[in-house]
């Protein structure tokens, strides 16, 4: 499917004026999802309390030009659930009519997802529900301070995995979430990067086309948690992709893979790493080892990946 | 409760567990959603309405949650599309809830909830008592406790009557006891489909219900400058529920000829000694009461609808000129002056230029059963603090084991 | 005091009733870089536009085809982005007050 920009919907659902940081890479995300809807299309969103919740709605003001849902942190599967058996409920008792079609669309950061999160999805994924969820993964409890989450890579420092003397950043390798949903054999599951715009957008289409639960698990660099210049975002973002760091993939019914941005030659990743400041240590040489285990990890994943893509591609 | 004849139709009878009426009521309800997750003894209501959704006898989405604090989100989100929900839950899965209780009345969604009273843990005990829904008694929910199937059957309708009024719009609990009446068949009174209906509120009710075509934020932040605005709405809603809910109930009498109130005082015109009692306690009590009566013993038996709000005016009107009082309490609030009633009730009369003696008794806690011979020694406890002008104990264990 | 809304004045439940009102707040205070666009190097591939965390790149259409970019300033936070994405450095940042 070809996209271009200058064909792109101008309309932005998600309004200027909202209180995120300079170069979040999260509202970066959230406007580019828009984009894959249709002109007979719209969206209800819910959201989990987060980055992206707390700067768009400060009473007052709402950045939201939809209808927009937060209900609490841990629940946002829960409450889209909701909101999908509702409009379907009314709509059979024709006490819903709209002229767009509807789509239920919940916003869930990572630690909203992976760690807190992580039992109300499971249980939305299972029922079945015709919804599309959205990690927008910033790798850290960002909007409370940058707190590590399952979602923070191994030996990245946080706040709460800080660079000591006895315990070099986060201890723990970064929880498979696309694999957890594609174990409910949902209709599609994807990961994307912002810098690969057309290749999310797409992902979005698919998973608003898929007949049944839908996941994308979106990599959101933070300017301020991960220390880097706010102008960097999409450099950050690509180079994850391109070191094999953050591999571009997607999931049929649970068992069909595909790499969607292959990366024959990848860079080091030590390219990706040395822009960050929560990298920091590990461009010293007593941390050698770290990079190593880490760059064993991605190789070894995406090696994976490349299997399961074979294996299963006559599905 | 009065039958009236006359302009009433037949009612069809029928035998149900409690928690079969209250299935059989929202059914009647014409609801829309319902999520909700499997605890003793709630168990039976969620069975029926799931065999009712598949048979097709109730047009609903039944969502089947994998938690409590899910099954009350997913009705709190349906609720904001306009949707008429239901959720049901006791002890732990309420506590589970906790936080979203207070989203829930806090967002103004009407959502409905059956619990049906257990103990809380530790330890476990899947038995009777109000320590579930007594320590929610801040979260900005009404609610009303049914004495007998019957009530609680009929409380259903007239929670939802009230949740949905304009005035209102706050969250509402039906609570019936376990196992005393979620799974004791009594005699019930049905109410006709058709009745229902038009008693109920037209669907939606919810003011602000989602639509993209008048596109809403729901649930947003509010720092220090807006949040207590919202609570003093709250407040002020809970404030209307006392002229709505009676309202509500006088309506249900005409389709259903049983009359709802506050509560339901028996005895009080020549008592000096006053039981207040929540729940199936109040038919033992009331049973004593009587044989009391006929004793020459001055009593009376106050049993206690609607606990949130909290009918202080009216029950202080009504017992200001008992001698004493006697708060029954299934909950025990650690470290507090006494139980949840009865420390609402002192304070309702603390204001009051005729203030009667006032005393706690903690009973039935886990289940522990309220005997006949229980019943008496409360209400003798009650005539001695009437003649002693004294309160021995300020809160007195009945039934446990010293 | 305050001019803002007592309890009874505003809608309950703390819904918000007017959609997008976040644009009443002007972001672009935060700068302290402004983007500047050179309209002569510029291609018209609208990849700033689809960067832009804030929204603040407006596509202007003429007769349905895309005619230019200019920037939102009241909302605009200066992060740069743009800068760094544009293939042809169309866009300078510099210093706010320049």
């Amino acid at each position: 499917m070809s996209i271009a920009l200058k064909n792109l919907p101008r309309e932005e659902p998600f309004a200027p004026g909202h209180s995120a940081c300079q170069g979040c890479g999260s509202a970066i995300v959230l406007r580019m999802t828009f984009k894959a809807l249709r002109p007979d299309e719209t969206a209800v969103v819910a959201f989990a309390t987060g980055c992206m919740e707390v700067v768009s709605t400060i009473y007052p003001f709402t950045a939201w030009r939809i209808p927009f849902v937060h209900l609490a942190f841990e629940n946002v599967a829960a409450a889209a659930s909701g909101i999908e058996s509702a409009l379907k409920a009314l709509e059979r008792k024709g006490l819903f009519k709209s002229k767009k079609k509807v789509h239920v669309i919940a916003f869930g950061g990572d630690g909203g997802t992976f760690d807190i999160g992580l039992q109300a999805l499971s249980g939305a994924l299972e029922r079945g529900h015709k919804f599309l969820y959205i990690c927008y993964d910033n790798e850290a409890y960002m909007n409370t301070g940058i707190q590590r989450s399952g979602a923070t890579p191994f030996a990245a420092w946080t706040t709460t995995s800080p660079v000591g003397s006895k315990i070099p950043g986060k201890p723990q390798f970064k929880k498979n979430l696309v694999g957890i949903a594609a174990a409910h054999e949902i209709p599609y599951a994807a990961t994307a990067s912002p810098a690969f715009w057309a290749d999310y957008i797409r992902k979005v289409r698919r998973a608003l086309d898929a007949d049944g639960p839908a996941l994308i698990h979106v990599l959101c660099p933070c300017p301020l948690g991960w220390r880097f210049d706010p102008s960097m975002t999409i450099d950050v973002a690509r180079l994850a992709v391109e070191t094999r760091f953050f591999p571009l993939y997607e999931i049929e019914n649970g068992r069909k893979y595909r790499i969607t941005f292959k990366v024959p030659r990848p860079k080091p990743i030590m390219e990706y790493l040395k822009l960050q400041g929560r990298y920091r240590h590990l461009t010293r040489p007593e941390y050698s080892d770290l990079v190593k285990r880490l760059q064993e990890a991605v190789d070894s994943f995406y090696h994976w990946l490349e299997h399961m893509e074979k294996a299963t591609s006559d599905l | 409760m009065t039958v009236s004849s006359g302009e009433l139709k037949k009612a069809r009878i029928v035998g149900l567990t409690g928690d079969e009426a209250v299935a059989q009521a929202v059914k009647q309800c014409d609801v829309d959603v319902i999520s909700a997750y499997p605890i003793t003894p709630q168990t039976i209501i969620v069975e029926r309405l799931s065999e009712f959704v598949a048979n097709g006898e109730l047009d609903a989405e039944f969502v089947p949650v994998e938690s409590e604090h899910s099954a009350l989100s997913v009705v709190t989100s349906s609720a904001l599309t306009g949707a008429r929900v239901f959720t049901a839950t006791s002890s732990q899965g309420l506590a589970l809830m906790y936080e979203i209780l207070y989203i829930t009345s806090a967002l103004r969604t009407p959502v409905v909830m059956a619990i049906v009273n257990r103990a809380l843990s530790a330890p476990i005990n899947i038995h009777c008592d109000h320590s579930d829904t007594l320590g929610a008694r801040d979260s900005g929910w009404i609610q009303l406790y049914g004495e007998n199937v019957q009530e609680a059957y009929d409380l259903i309708f007239q929670a939802y009557k009230i949740a949905e009024n304009r005035n209102v719009l706050l969250p509402v609990m039906v609570c019936l006891d376990g196992f005393t009446l979620s799974h004791t068949l009594e005699r019930v009174e049905l109410i006709d489909d058709q009745d229902a209906l038009s008693y109920l509120p037209k669907k939606l009710c919810y003011p602000f219900p989602i639509n993209p075509e008048r596109p809403a934020t729901y649930g947003p932040l509010a720092l220090t400058d807006f949040y207590f605005e919202f609570k003093v709405q709250q407040a002020e809603a809970m404030r209307q529920a006392l002229s709505v809910i009676p309202q509500a109930m006088r309506e249900y009498e005409k389709i259903s000829g049983r009359h709802y109130y506050f509560f339901d005082a028996y005895g009080l015109e020549d008592a000096d000694v006053a039981v207040v009692c929540l729940g199936s306690a109040s038919g033992t009590m009331r049973y004593i009461a009587r044989e009391l009566r006929k004793e020459g013993h001055k009593v009376a038996l106050v049993k206690l609808t609607v606990y949130r709000p909290f009918p202080t005016e009216e029950l202080v009107s009504a017992l200001e000129d008992m001698k004493a009082i006697i708060a029954m309490d299934r909950s025990l609030s650690f470290g507090a002056v006494g139980g949840p009633l009865f420390e609402d009730l002192r304070s309702a009369f603390y204001d009051h230029e005729k203030r009667p003696l006032i005393g706690c008794i903690v009973y039935g806690l886990g289940g522990r059963d309220l005997t006949p011979s229980d019943a008496r020694s409360i209400f003798k406890y009650g005539l001695e603090i009437a003649k002693t002008g004294m309160v021995p104990e300020r809160v007195k264990f009945v039934g446990v084991r010293e | 005091m305050s001019s803002k809304p007592g309890w009874r004045e505003i809608p309950i439940g703390a819904v918000l009733l007017e959609p997008g009102s976040s644009v009443k707040v002007r972001t672009g205070d935060w700068r302290t870089f402004k983007p500047i666009i050179d309209q002569s190097k510029c291609i018209r591939c609208l990849l700033c536009w689809i960067y832009c965390p804030d929204a603040s790149i407006k596509v202007m259409d003429v007769n349905g085809k895309v005619d230019r970019v200019e920037i939102d300033y009241e909302h605009c936070k200066g992060c740069g982005i743009c800068e760094r994405v544009c293939p042809r450095n169309a866009i300078t940042m510099k210093p706010e007050g320049e």
